[in-house]
Formats: C-alpha cells, sequence, structure tokens
C-alpha cells in the first residue's frame, strides 16, 4: 500500500482523499486519529499526522477539538473539482503523446473514445467489468 | 533547550587499539521522534550508543543527555534505556526477575504494558534466562525496552532470533506505545525495508563517521534507479549525482540521488528509460558502499557550480 516513490504523508493524505472520494468516509463522517492510521499502516505518528494536517489544511477534514476529525461539507465535490483539473495533465496528455507515437490519427482517437462510451457511463468501478 | 535536545554529541572519538570506532561525531537527537540508526557490521553504531548511555566514554569531544554528562549522572540513567543486541543478565536470574529488576530501575516503568507484551510474547517468566532461545531472550529485551518508556530508549538490533510475527508484534507495539507516549527511540537496525516506515529520521554511520543525518521524508523518493539503453541512461544522468552504476551489455541501470520532477519523468519514459524509486534499504547499501563513489560526484558536482558561476 505505501511504497517507495514519494513522501509516506503524501501517500496517506491520497489514500484518505480516496475514501472520501469513495465514500468510504462520510461527508461529516469522522475518521480515525493519527495513532490509529499510525498503527494501521504501521508508520511514524508523526507522519501520518502530517498528512492529516494537509488535508486539513486544504479544508478537506476539520477538527472538533477534544473529539477528533470529521470529513468536511462538500469534501467529495471539492475532490472532484481538483481531479478534474488534474485529468488533462494526468490522462489525456499522455493519451495523445502516446497516440501520437503509434500514428493514430485525432478521428480515429475520438472514435476510440466514443467506444469506451459505455464504461464512461456506468462510471466509477464500472470499467473493472469490462 | 534540554526538553528538544535530550542528546547532543560534539566531536565525540573513540578509537580500540589502531581502530577508529568513531571519527569526530557530532549529533543531536531531538524529544518525540523516533530514530534509525544504520549502518555495516563494526561501523561503530553500538559504540556510539554505549557512550550515550554513560556505559563507554570517548576519547575526545563531549556528550550531552539532559544536559549532563551521563555516566556521571544518577538522575540521567534512570531516564535512559539501552537494549544490546546481546544484553547479559546474572547468570541466575529468571525473566520475571528481571523485570522486576528494571521497574525497580526505570521511573516510567509501566508495569501492564510489561504483562501485555509478555503474553504478546508468550514468554516463561520462571525459567532461567539463559536457558531461554535466542529470540525469547530478545523478547525480554524488547518487553524492557518499551515498559520502561524512557525518555530516551536505545535498540540495538532487537529481534535477533525474532521470528516475522514476533517482529511485527514490536513494531506494532512501538507505533502504538510511541504514539500514546512519544519519547525519543534509537533503532539500530539492519532490516531497514521493515523499519522504514516507523523512522522519522535516518542517521547512517560509516567506518565511526556520519555519512547521512536526513529526515526520512526527504529521503523517501529521494534515489531512483534509471535503467535501459546505457548511452541513452547516461546521458539522462550526466546532470545528477550518480550513487551506483550497473551494466549488462548494452544495457545500463543507474542510481542517482535526485527527485525527479513529474516533467522530467515524463521526459525519461519518453526516452524509452525505465525509473524505480530506491527504497531506503537500497540508499543505505549504496550509501555505506559507494560513499567514496558518492565523495567523487560530489567533487563534480562541486565543478559543475563552479562552472555554472
Amino acid at each position: 500500500m505505501i511504497d517507495d516513490s514519494k513522501p509516506i504523508f503524501m501517500q496517506i493524505a491520497e489514500l484518505i482523499e480516496n475514501d472520501i472520494f469513495s465514500g468510504v468516509l462520510a461527508e461529516e463522517g469522522q475518521v480515525p486519529s493519527t495513532n490509529e492510521f499510525a498503527a494501521f499502516y504501521r508508520i511514524n505518528p508523526a507522519t501520518a499526522a502530517k498528512g492529516i494536517n494537509k488535508l486539513v489544511e486544504e479544508g478537506l477534514l476539520y477538527k472538533k477539538r477534544g473529539i477528533g476529525m470529521f470529513v468536511a461539507q462538500g469534501a467529495p465535490e471539492r475532490l472532484r473539482q481538483k481531479r478534474r483539473q488534474k485529468f488533462n495533465d494526468q490522462y489525456v496528455q499522455p493519451l495523445a503523446a502516446e497516440a501520437g507515437k503509434l500514428g493514430i490519427e485525432v478521428e480515429e482517437l475520438m472514435d476510440m473514445i466514443k467506444s469506451a462510451q459505455p464504461i464512461i457511463d456506468v462510471g466509477p468501478g464500472g470499467s473493472h467489468h469490462v | 533547550m534540554s526538553e528538544q535536545t535530550p542528546v547532543l554529541v560534539r566531536n565525540v572519538s573513540k578509537t580500540f587499539k589502531d581502530v577508529k570506532a568513531l571519527d569526530d561525531v557530532n549529533l543531536q537527537l531531538d524529544s518525540h521522534k523516533i530514530y534509525g540508526l544504520l549502518g555495516r557490521n563494526g561501523a561503530g553504531k553500538t559504540t556510539l550508543m554505549s557512550i550515550l548511555t554513560g556505559q563507554g566514554f570517548p576519547d575526545a569531544g563531549e556528550v550531552k543527555v539532559f544536559g549532563h554528562t551521563p555516566f556521571e549522572h544518577d538522575g540521567t540513567l534512570s531516564r535512559i534505556c539501552f537494549i544490546r543486541e546481546s544484553q547479559k543478565y546474572p547468570d541466575e536470574y529468571k525473566a520475571f526477575q528481571a523485570f522486576k529488576a528494571a521497574a525497580l530501575f526505570f521511573e516510567n516503568w509501566d508495569e501492564q504494558l510489561a504483562q501485555e507484551l509478555i503474553a504478546d510474547f508468550n514468554l516463561p517468566l520462571k525459567r532461567k534466562i539463559k536457558k531461554l532461545s535466542r529470540g525469547q531472550l530478545s523478547a525480554v529485551g524488547v518487553v524492557i525496552g518499551l515498559a520502561s518508556r524512557a525518555e530516551v530508549t536505545f535498540f540495538d538490533e532487537p529481534y535477533l532470533g525474532l521470528d516475522a510475527v514476533a517482529r511485527q508484534i514490536f513494531y506494532d507495539r512501538l507505533v502504538e506505545d510511541f504514539a500514546l507516549y512519544p519519547r525519543t527511540i534509537v533503532l539500530s537496525s539492519h532490516l531497514i525495508d521493515e523499519v522504514a516506515n516507523l523512522l522519522e529520521h535516518v542517521i547512517i554511520i560509516d567506518s565511526g563517521r556520519i555519512v547521512m543525518d536526513e529526515d526520512a521524508e526527504s529521503l523517501q523518493g529521494a534515489a531512483v534507479t534509471i535503467s535501459g539503453k546505457a548511452e541513452v541512461v547516461d546521458e539522462f544522468v550526466a546532470d545528477y549525482p550518480v550513487i551506483h552504476r550497473d551494466s549488462l551489455g548494452a544495457l545500463a541501470s543507474v542510481s542517482i540521488q535526485q527527485r525527479l520532477t513529474p516533467a522530467q519523468q515524463t521526459e525519461a519514459k519518453e526516452l524509452g528509460l525505465d525509473l524505480s524509486p530506491l527504497s531506503l534499504q537500497q540508499l543505505v547499501v549504496r550509501t555505506a558502499m559507494g560513499r567514496n563513489v558518492l565523495a567523487s560526484h560530489q567533487d563534480q558536482a562541486k565543478e559543475r557550480t563552479s562552472w555554472n558561476a
């Protein structure tokens, strides 16, 4: 789950983001404590705290003093916006670059995307069943 | 100051006959952090920990623990715990007697935690310690080290003879208890990959010298191995500090100490190169083995800087 590619606190933040986005952690729902994250992922508690604080700074989580950490109202939607912005860099650009290398014309590429439409319509998770 | 920096080491050297065990070591350990003290056998790890815990003397330099020289100060010693790789106990001691002695000595001793750990490791309390297996002996040390809750705790290769399950119990209990009772913990270990994620700070010692003293976070992804066609690889890495190079026919695999930006990663992939991050263990191996290589590349880096200037 945790790898060597980037700082662990960023990976922790991403894992929590995924859970917020997919609804595993519900809006206004309580999230596990720093120490619980540390124990679960077997990482240094300071690292877990740093990952969580990153999400607090981004307004995705908020603290209730003495009670714990909660998912902010509207957090999944905000993540969706953030991911849509990254979508071009992360997927479209590499797709276009690879298509260029393979000599796939724009028209052909569009057809390919259109033929993937049923998967797109099914939404998250649906693509696994192809 | 001593609250923030319980351990200070200034210019410490130690020589055994003709072997320089520690060579002008400077170091500080902060409170509430887990440190990894890593290095090869004979690098000086145990010597350093012995001096920090008042069980050895430096030939030169100064050590302060909670503001005092450790071997001269009783009040300091009960706040430090050092679990040696082959910890010796009095010959006739049974396990429970060792725990009783530890309970009297360490001011923060937690008996409940000790009992839980004894149950975790399934330790036979009434058996003489010298009759215990290697793994059980290590478990005795782990129990004392954790239950002491000492403000500064050193574990020197604490896992000898412990199987994978028992080691996992140790790591889990360590994280759990550290989270509740933060303190300074120094783990000296060869099984670097197992402890890498637990460490907040990494100190690498080689031939008595500190060769790396960095936050673990800054080491994550800080080095990468690039492999592919030798000439393409070599051109790509030309401007980066190389810590290791392997080649096989027309292929080369080069590790560089450089965090690549997403753009650089994309560029590498477009050139048909494979990228894989170095684990902490690989980085330690490369750093300890390739120190001369690293040094020469640092010289090259300096030259480059002067060209640029």
